[in-house]
């Protein structure tokens, strides 16, 4: 009796093997490189990992292809520091065409020295420092700011309505923030720098995410950041502070795009998105596709609503 | 940072972007970086605490279970496939589902580490007891030895060796795991590895991972000595006289793997 | 949103996901196998070889895994967002495993089976291939068993460094507020799936370890 049945191994061996090919064959490699087969003229969008800004670069996706240009999504990749050199092609290689940007973080990333507050003239200098080969098309009115938000509570507490009245106070507060938070001008360095302020403590959270709502709201942190398009700030009663020596600029929505990808088609259909956007249908939106997940959705019911698709 | 692999171990020459290991050493050995709430140091304090709390609460369920069914080989299917249910859970997914129920603190971690570490606690310790030489416990009760004696001297000092490994095993993936804990509002040495990957700061990022890699290797150390201390010698097989080679053979205890570890 | 809303508007993205994490579960274990094959039988041979070897092996284990994950495309000098990244971190975890399981197995053939295939006149490799490698199958295919559950988790914690399968689905909870929490469906669904999976694939490979090696339920039978 043949206990060691090799004939059987073989057998597991072969079918391991063809399932394994025909695997491949189907998923057309997936994972294991189809990041480098792009064919000619699509555009690769990416986007940040937070909701408005998928969305923005789904809205932006649905109109190209609107427009019969082919569209590969890179979304959630990171942070600035990670998209904007993987658009601009800085360390040798890209890996995106198009990214949804803010006007005043996007120039502050490559003139991180600039004292522009306006921001038109945010605009122009931005233009003025985008490196070789990357452009950026229209700004949207479409807002979205860093701000320092408090409770209702502490802000009668302590009479706050501005980041100055903070002055004497923040020692005695623990501020949360992103890990960008930490280094940015709109963030711990601009309150140092600019307002000269000291805080008890930084607490490192999730930016502008419930880790850092629940812990604003239970008072584990008095103070954090939140966008001025997210719908928790008036559902929570938070109070925006003012920003007088506007650590925290101008953020107008715009598309970041290579010039080698751009085409008239192109800059026409993001101009026209740009129009269309507000900050309040954005706010909206953002709101819904928090709750939905349904980026695909929304952006199209958004297209529609506007006539551009 | 400019991507090319060859700059990892020599500095970019003329290219003015410090090597990843330059990097790491330069964040490590600036001395501010330690001190201070929310410091390397603490970081690793907060660390420590965070995985012996969840070690703690994985073997004070998996050990008496892991006993009882050891020594009476009852429930043994039950609680060893339970505890292979609970490797199948992505840690992930249990830390962001717990804290999504409840709210960021030490809770959604512990249980997400618990997961991770009762099953080679349970497995191992059903295993030690399980090896331990039925003529020995024969003899034992031959002697007049008490059930309760008969475990406290004789099958655990025996199951020992098993025992122990499992706890190594549990140990280190609690400690390379819990940095996800990071992502729960807790700070620890995930801490550094989620902000420096967020701002592309390499020199945070590898700091926070050589420290966790060196503590897991502190860990695993540390085990190893223990074990040769309070394990006697004839059960570990390191009995090199000559009857303790005639029974054990020349193998050695099996090393346990951070295997499933974050 | 309800549950079943969510899922039901999603469908596309779970489904999506879902694939990206079967592919990342199965190839990088495929690739260490092919790897910790040929590699563990020279370290099972060479004497002088085995110590370092697994020692080696046992390094890689302490690495946690997420520093590997985040450390690997600086390495390579790949894109951060190419998922080649995390199928070759996954790829070396898979390999530490299983190349511990693959000597274990070699070194459990008994000496008298080697001598008696080399007695018959198979060749190194033959023996190797015929004799050595269906004898160590069983612990091989624990070890197996063990690597792949333990690899479908951890590609969830690829969704830290952009390419997560079903770990995408966590961060989407967690990125997107709902009143004060996360949004829970995606989470529910990821979990769900995931532990699915698992143990979709434990059965499966049980199942192939009963087929391959008879053997060991009748020697467990008998005694």
């Amino acid at each position: 009796m043949n206990r060691f049945s090799p004939n059987r191994h073989l057998l597991a061996v072969s079918v391991a093997a063809v399932g394994v090919l025909v695997s491949t064959a189907l998923s057309g490699c997936g994972v294991l490189g189809g990041g480098d087969d792009t064919e000619e003229g699509t555009v690769r969008i990416g986007s940040a990992n937070f909701p408005e800004s998928q969305l923005i670069g789904e809205i932006y996706a649905q109109a190209l292809e609107a427009a019969d240009v082919t569209v590969e999504r890179n979304f959630n990749a990171g942070e600035r520091e990670v998209t904007a050199p993987a658009l601009d092609g800085e360390s040798g290689q890209t890996s995106l065409d198009l990214m949804p940007e803010y006007t005043g973080n996007l120039m502050l990333y490559y003139d991180p020295e600039s004292e522009v507050t306006d921001p038109d003239g945010i605009y122009e200098n931005l233009r003025e420092v985008l490196p070789d080969g990357v452009e950026v098309l229209d700004q949207s009115t479409a807002v979205d700011q860093d701000v320092l938000c408090v409770t209702q509570e502490t802000a009668d507490k302590y009479d706050l309505q501005s980041i100055e009245d903070l002055e004497g106070v923040s020692q005695d507060l623990i501020v949360g923030g992103g890990p960008e938070f930490k280094n940015r001008r709109a963030g711990l360095q601009g309150l140092e720098e600019v307002y000269g302020l000291e805080f008890k403590q930084f607490k490192s959270l999730d930016a502008g995410g419930p880790n850092s709502l629940n812990a604003l709201l239970d008072d584990d942190i008095q103070v954090t950041q939140f966008f001025s398009t997210q719908s928790i700030i008036p559902d929570n009663n938070l109070v925006m502070l003012d920003d007088p020596k506007n650590i925290s600029i101008a953020q107008n929505i715009l598309p970041m795009i290579r010039e080698d990808v751009n085409t008239d088609e192109i800059t026409t259909a993001l101009n026209d998105v740009s129009a269309a956007l507000t900050t309040e249908n954005v706010t909206a939106m953002v709101k819904e596709v928090s709750g939905s997940s349904d980026y695909a959705g929304v952006a199209k019911q958004f297209l529609e609503d506007n006539g551009l698709v | 940072m400019s991507g090319n692999p060859t700059d990892v171990f020599a500095a970019a020459a003329g290219s003015g972007e410090p090597s990843l290991v330059r990097q790491i050493w330069d964040y490590l050995s600036d001395g501010e970086n330690w001190g201070g709430p929310g410091g390397l140091l603490d970081l690793i304090g907060n660390h420590v605490q965070q995985s012996v709390l969840a070690l703690l609460v994985s073997a004070v369920v998996a050990l008496p279970i892991g006993l009882y069914i050891g020594h009476t080989n009852r429930f043994a299917f039950i609680a060893v496939n339970i505890g292979n249910l609970a490797r199948a859970f992505p840690t992930v997914g249990i830390l962001v589902l717990v804290l999504g129920l409840t709210s960021i603190g030490l809770f959604p971690l512990v249980v997400a580490l618990f997961l991770l570490g009762v099953p080679p606690i349970l497995a191992s310790t059903y295993a030690g007891m399980r090896a331990v030489d039925p003529a020995v416990r024969d003899a034992a009760l031959g002697v007049g030895m008490s059930e309760n004696e008969i475990v406290r001297q004789v099958e655990i000092p025996m199951a020992l060796p098993l025992i122990l490994s499992g706890f190594r095993a549990a140990s280190l993936q609690i400690v390379a795991t819990a940095t996800i804990g990071a992502k729960a509002g807790l700070e620890n040495l995930g801490t550094p590895m989620f902000d420096g990957q967020s701002i592309q700061d390499y020199g945070i990022l590898g700091a926070g991972a050589v420290l966790v890699t060196g503590l897991a290797l502190v860990v695993d150390s540390a085990y190893a000595v223990g074990t040769r201390l309070i394990v006697s010698p004839g059960i570990t097989r390191r009995d090199n006289t000559s009857s303790g080679r005639r029974r054990f053979g020349r193998g050695a205890a099996r090393r346990p793997s951070a295997i499933e570890s974050v | 949103m309800d549950l079943f809303d969510w899922i039901d508007r999603n469908r596309d993205l779970i489904l999506r996901q879902l694939g990206e994490h079967l592919q990342l579960a199965i190839w990088p274990v495929v690739f260490a196998l092919v790897l910790a094959l040929p590699v563990g039988w020279v370290i099972a041979r060479v004497r002088w070889l085995t110590g370092p070897g697994l020692a080696f092996t046992a390094l890689l284990y302490s690495v946690p895994s997420l520093a590997l994950f985040m450390l690997v495309p600086p390495l390579l000098g790949k894109g951060f967002l190419d998922p080649i990244n995390v199928v070759i971190a996954l790829t070396v975890y898979a390999f530490s495993l299983l190349l511990r399981s693959v000597v274990d197995g070699l070194n459990s053939v008994p000496e008298e089976t080697k001598l008696a295939a080399t007695a018959l006149g198979y060749t190194a490799l033959g023996r190797f291939l015929r004799v050595e490698l269906p004898n160590a199958v069983p612990v091989i295919l624990t070890g197996l068993r063990v690597t792949v559950v333990s690899n479908i988790s951890l590609v969830s914690v690829g969704a830290f460094v952009g390419t997560g399968g079903l770990g995408e689905l966590f961060t989407l909870g967690i990125t997107s507020i709902v009143g004060r929490g996360f949004l829970m469906p995606p989470i529910i669904v990821g979990l769900v799936l995931s532990v699915a999976l698992a143990l979709l694939a434990d059965v499966a490979i049980v199942l192939v370890q009963r087929w391959l090696t008879p053997w060991v339920r009748v020697r467990e039978a008998v005694s």
